[in-house]
């Protein structure tokens, strides 16, 4: 593997973080810049291989459109389902601010 | 006793459920503030669901095959009203509104739950450390890991709270804890039991699985938990395997193949473990030859950009709005942002950013997608071996139990531990790993056996004549 690591450096790990919604610290992010790389690094085994005539396996079972029969089933209550949310108001979900104020 | 013990004494009355769970309730509470296997002991609830296998007993119902037998499950098994963490701070306090398929049928054969096991936060890692609650410690020497990431489940079972446990696997996640607990753990084929109410990591991968002290029970529980289930859509349309049935079949001419590649790389004592298993299977009259697998070669690079990119898809849940923890902020998105930060642990982090990576644009085509035709280079190099042998054998870890603290810092040591687990997963297959002896420093070392899916008969087959051959428990390799 070559010294000059890696496809992978810290604006790439700060790009992701925030595609990902994760806040890093400064340290962090050198940490997990350090730790990513080795990994990208290894999977250079992978991304070497020339395998475009191969078909991709998404899924080890192939299967598709698994249907049931169209029939009313028992499903939760809506009350079982908020009663696990963080806040809820009228029977709803409840969040914070979703829309910036009107400049 | 064993699973199989117990509930024949139960269901035939010469032994109460309740105070098999009794022993088992009180084997937790004498040594489990060392070893940190559970995470929650669900006594009470324990106890009731031993008294009706009583009653039903009395009754003259019969209260199923696995009847008082406690179970304990790993905590990313969702058990209705009964906290479910995943080890994570992100569910904390949440109680599921349903079981699991798997909880649903262990209580219909009559087990009893005794409580949730520590794991890896969300299966994430391979040594128990990464835990919200810290670390379980290794039964037979505490300075250890016990593997991972459903190292509570096979401390559980090796420490002798429980006869039966479950666990997850995705990546080796139950073959590897057994193997370095000295139990025995077995990865089922992809589909084979329902992921319904499990809380998912890479969905194409998780399987969930038995862990026991013996390759009976094993079976016993996989045939319980197996079969089609219309509430997973991914679960095989076929009835549960018979396995047991398949313990006392032998392995004359039984093609076995000791696979290159689940060999080379791992430590010549466990390498020596596996060829006294090879030769005691040609002992009991198996054909024993050498089978080389090279795609199994890039299994763990594979392996780490499909399960991270799965698992980065599955973990958007975790958005502080329906569930589990939120951290308030001014808006929804400060808020996703402070609570994921606030409820993920580091490992955890690390494997949503490497998915978000190999999935974003520009690098999909060179990672992920890459990958996904690995796998399929993969699942047609298992084809081939499969023309020439039954099953493939070889180490299910590289080592033997190694101390807490030694590769936390190191995540690409630590993925390494999953190399010759990894390989099953991404090919749907069944696998299971089987104790045999132990290595030089006198820790368990487990045997895995390999089979195509849907064959977990034949697998079960060499698993049971590998079993019978084992060294006794400390004898020295020789």
């Amino acid at each position: 593997m070559s010294e000059q690591s890696a496809t992978l450096g810290r604006e790439d790990v700060a790009h992701v973080a925030s595609l990902a919604r994760l806040a890093l610290t400064d340290e962090e992010l050198d940490r997990f810049t350090v730790q990513l790389a080795r990994v990208i690094d290894h999977a250079r085994d992978v991304a070497a291989l020339d395998v475009a005539e191969v078909e991709p396996t998404s899924h080890p079972v192939p299967m598709r459109n698994v249907l049931r029969p169209d029939v009313v089933g028992e499903c939760l209550g809506r009350h079982e389902v908020l009663a696990a949310a963080p806040e809820c108001e009228d029977g709803r979900f409840k969040v914070p601010r979703v829309i910036g104020e009107a400049p | 006793m064993s699973a199989r013990e117990i509930a024949r004494a139960v269901r035939a009355g010469e032994r109460s459920a309740r105070g098999v769970v009794e022993e088992s309730l009180a084997a937790i509470a004498e040594r489990d503030g060392e070893v940190h296997a559970f995470l929650l002991v669900t006594g009470d609830e324990a106890r009731s669901a031993a008294d009706a296998i009583d009653a039903a007993v009395a009754d003259g119902r019969d209260p199923g095959p696995l009847a008082g037998v406690p179970v304990a499950l790993k905590d990313n098994l969702c058990t209705k009203g009964i906290p479910t963490t995943c080890a994570s701070r992100i569910l904390e306090g949440w109680r599921p509104p349903y079981d699991a398929t798997v909880v649903t049928r262990l209580r219909r054969a009559g087990a009893v739950v005794v409580g949730k096991t520590n794991l890896d936060e969300f299966a994430m890692g391979s040594s128990t450390e990464n835990s919200c609650a810290g670390p379980t410690r290794h039964p037979a020497d505490p300075s250890r890991v016990p593997g991972g990431s459903s190292g509570g489940s096979a401390a559980a079972v090796a420490a002798g709270f429980v006869p039966l446990a479950l666990g997850s696997d995705t990546g080796g996640s139950v073959r590897q804890p057994a193997a370095l607990c000295g139990t025995v753990g077995v990865k089922p084929t992809y589909g084979a039991v329902s992921r319904y109410g499990l809380v998912a990591f890479a969905s194409s991968l998780d399987q969930i699985g038995p862990l026991a002290a013996s390759v009976e029970d094993a079976a016993l529980l996989l045939e319980v938990i197996a079969g089609h289930d219309p509430l997973d859509s991914t679960s095989i349309a076929q009835a549960a395997p018979e396995v047991t049935a398949s313990l006392d079949v032998g392995v004359a001419g039984l093609r076995v193949g000791v696979c290159d590649e689940l060999v080379e790389g791992t430590a010549p004592d466990v390498v020596a473990r596996v060829q006294q298993a090879a030769d005691a299977l040609v002992d009991a009259g198996a054909h024993v030859t050498r089978v080389s697998v090279p795609e199994m070669r890039y299994g763990l690079s594979a392996y780490y950009l499909i399960a991270p990119a799965e698992a980065s898809s599955n973990l958007a849940r975790y958005d502080g709005v329906r569930y589990g923890l939120r951290v308030p902020a001014s808006d929804v998105a400060a808020m996703n942002v402070a609570t994921r930060t606030a409820g993920f642990g580091p490992e955890v982090k690390r494997r949503i950013m490497l998915g978000t990576y190999a999935l974003s644009a520009g690098y999909y085509d060179a990672y992920y997608a890459k990958a996904q035709r690995v796998r399929t280079l993969l699942i047609e190099a298992f084809s081939r071996a499969y023309e020439q042998v039954d099953v493939l054998l070889g180490a299910t870890a590289p080592t033997t139990a190694f101390p807490i603290g030694e590769r936390v810092d190191d995540p690409m040591a630590m993925y390494m531990s999953d190399v010759c687990t990894i390989p099953s997963n991404l090919a749907g297959h069944p696998a299971i790993s089987v104790p045999f002896g132990t290595g030089d420093d006198g820790l368990p070392v487990g045997v895995q056996v390999l089979a195509p899916a849907l064959e977990e008969a034949r697998m079960f087959q060499a698993a049971a004549a590998i079993e019978r051959a084992a060294p006794a428990p400390g004898s020295g390799t020789k």
